[in-house]
């Protein structure tokens, strides 16, 4: 008795978080014009969106940004990492507290504080005829900002637990310090980068808030493209675009979580 | 790990910081705290109260309070089922409920639109069943539901979590020395699980108080929240100091969580080191 309710509580929350999913998915095969009506299935929307420039740009655009943010990023979080690891227990509480402001805070606040940001800048600049332009540049600064703190999150447990004899070894035997680093630290948290890399990459790709205030008109990423086109009404390949980039990421998911680690990936950001 | 201090790490993340974290939010207090001229005003911060304003203010309180209490009575059985799992499934059921993340946020809130409309894919069921129509839409039932399903992933992780690193002994040892399910839970378990508890609520409360994508997209247009009166401050009046100024009276709010927050997670810390 007491396992079949929890099988049906299972399934209900199942269906709740599903049932939007598979409505997308069947819309992407929609042969009609709107999501009012079915018109029969129809793969010609994967065919078309590769057509369309806008999407295309938008996609591209997506992809790029998550690519870049999420390198830099973990880039940065390891350099992060490093020096907090190194700091006075009281000194890194302090970094650490405002390293997470951006993962604490509300995003839209993140959001219009890098806009203004970028405003004043402009402003300043004005002055000898200079101009910040938004688009690429602010909305990469803005993704690598909320993607540090998720990186250090996952980055430093793992370099907590490496020897560091190790890496004094090394220098005993001659490497230069880059050198040990690079060849004994780096291969020994590689799982960290490497995970911290994917919720990063992952995290950009969806995002939303922070990307509409720091864009430029004429800028779009595949979120942004959406809420613009709510209105007018969402261009069929949309749901195709999203259906393929859900089912890229399930694959990317199921063979990186399968091949290195027991746990599934996400669970890392539970942790968060 | 001192000696990993040579190698001159510290400066990129740090200019970083100060530059796209802190100054950026110094930012909003210098707009939020001065007119147009420059000079100093607590105009902007006293345009909250404007009663179009207060009114968005507080159906978003209320609404993320409401959605927020519902992920928790939500989550936390399902993460209680999901931890009496065993075998090597559990990995796998787990992520099942992690998955729905990666598609587009905003295309799955969409997506509830056409789930709920009037003639909406629910309704088409219900009326094949011959049950009452559910009229929603439009509604801030919608958006407390919109808000639920958002953000319910959040809050079954960390319980999930707090609810693995329990040592099955503790619980055994409760058992042992006679208290019944009831009591193992209520004293034993639960207090056990409240740092997850907490970061669940503050990673459920502060994104459905700042929304204003969810309140679009299934609120219709009538519906504002308070992330929707901040929004078109930026993007559709184009007033950047009284839209810092609301944002500067939403950020006292996240901070009023917080504190509260971080007031329960010491108390339940000092719990779990007594215990």
């Amino acid at each position: 008795m007491k396992k079949a309710l929890s099988r049906i509580y299972l399934v209900f929350i199942f269906i709740l978080l599903y049932a939007p999913i598979v409505v997308l998915i069947i819309f992407s095969f929609n042969d009609s014009k709107t999501r009012a009506k079915w018109g029969g299935w129809t793969w010609k929307w994967y065919a078309s969106m590769f057509q369309d420039q806008t999407i295309m740009s938008a996609l591209w655009n997506t992809l790029i940004i998550a690519v870049l943010s999420a390198l830099i990023a973990t880039i940065l979080g390891l350099m992060a990492s490093v020096s907090l690891l190194a700091m006075k227990h009281k000194r890194r509480s302090v970094v650490l507290s405002l390293l997470d402001i951006p993962m604490l805070n509300a995003e839209i606040v993140t959001g219009i504080s890098l806009m203004l940001l970028f405003i004043a800048i402009g402003q300043f600049l004005s002055r000898w005829g200079y101009t910040i332009e938004f688009g690429f540049a602010t909305v990469l600064i803005g993704h690598i900002t909320f993607n540090i703190p998720y990186t250090v999150l996952l980055i430093m447990p793992k370099l907590r637990q490496i020897n560091i004899s190790t890496y004094e070894a090394a220098l005993d035997l001659g490497a230069s310090r880059w050198f040990a680093f690079r060849k004994v630290i780096v291969p020994d948290i590689m799982s960290g980068l490497l995970s911290g890399f994917m919720l990063a990459f992952t995290l950009s790709l969806d995002d939303f808030v922070i990307t509409h205030f720091t864009k430029g008109p004429g800028f779009d990423t595949i979120s942004t493209k959406v809420y613009t086109e709510v209105r007018k009404g969402i261009k069929p390949e949309m749901y195709a675009l999203s259906t393929l980039l859900f089912v890229c990421i399930l694959v990317l998911i199921l063979v990186f979580g399968r091949g290195h680690r027991k746990k599934p990936m996400l669970s890392d950001m539970i942790q968060v | 790990m001192r000696k990993l201090r040579k190698l001159w790490l510290d400066g990129p993340y740090l200019v970083w910081m100060a530059a796209f974290i802190i100054i950026p939010l110094f930012t909003i207090v210098y707009y939020g705290l001065t007119d147009k001229s420059g000079a100093f005003t607590w105009n902007n911060i006293l345009e909250m109260g404007t009663p179009e304003r207060m009114k968005a203010l507080l159906l978003s309180l209320i609404l993320s309070l409401i959605a927020t209490a519902f992920c928790l009575v939500m989550a936390y059985p399902l993460a209680l089922i999901l931890t009496g799992m065993k075998g090597g499934a559990t990995a796998f059921i787990v992520s099942i409920f992690i998955i729905p993340m990666w598609m587009n946020s905003l295309l799955r809130i969409l997506a509830w639109q056409t789930l709920l409309e009037r003639n909406g894919v629910i309704n088409q069921i219900l009326g094949m069943l011959h049950l009452p129509k559910l009229y929603i839409i439009n509604t801030p039932y919608a958006i407390a539901l919109g808000m639920i399903y958002d953000f319910l992933p959040f809050m079954i992780l960390p319980i999930y979590n707090s609810l693995q690193k329990i040592d099955p002994n503790v619980v055994n040892a409760a058992y042992d020395l006679g208290a019944n399910k009831f009591q193992t839970f209520w004293k034993v378990i639960f207090p056990l699980t409240l740092p997850g508890v907490i970061s669940g609520i503050t990673m459920v409360f502060v994104p459905a108080l700042t929304t204003f994508v969810i309140s679009s997209f299934l609120g219709g247009s009538k519906i504002l929240l308070i992330g929707n009166v901040i929004e078109q401050q930026f993007t559709q009046v184009g007033d950047w100091n009284v839209g810092s100024g609301l944002s500067l009276v939403l950020m006292v709010f996240i901070l009023i969580s917080m504190a509260v927050m971080q007031h329960y997670d010491k108390a339940a810390d000092e719990e779990t080191t007594k215990l």
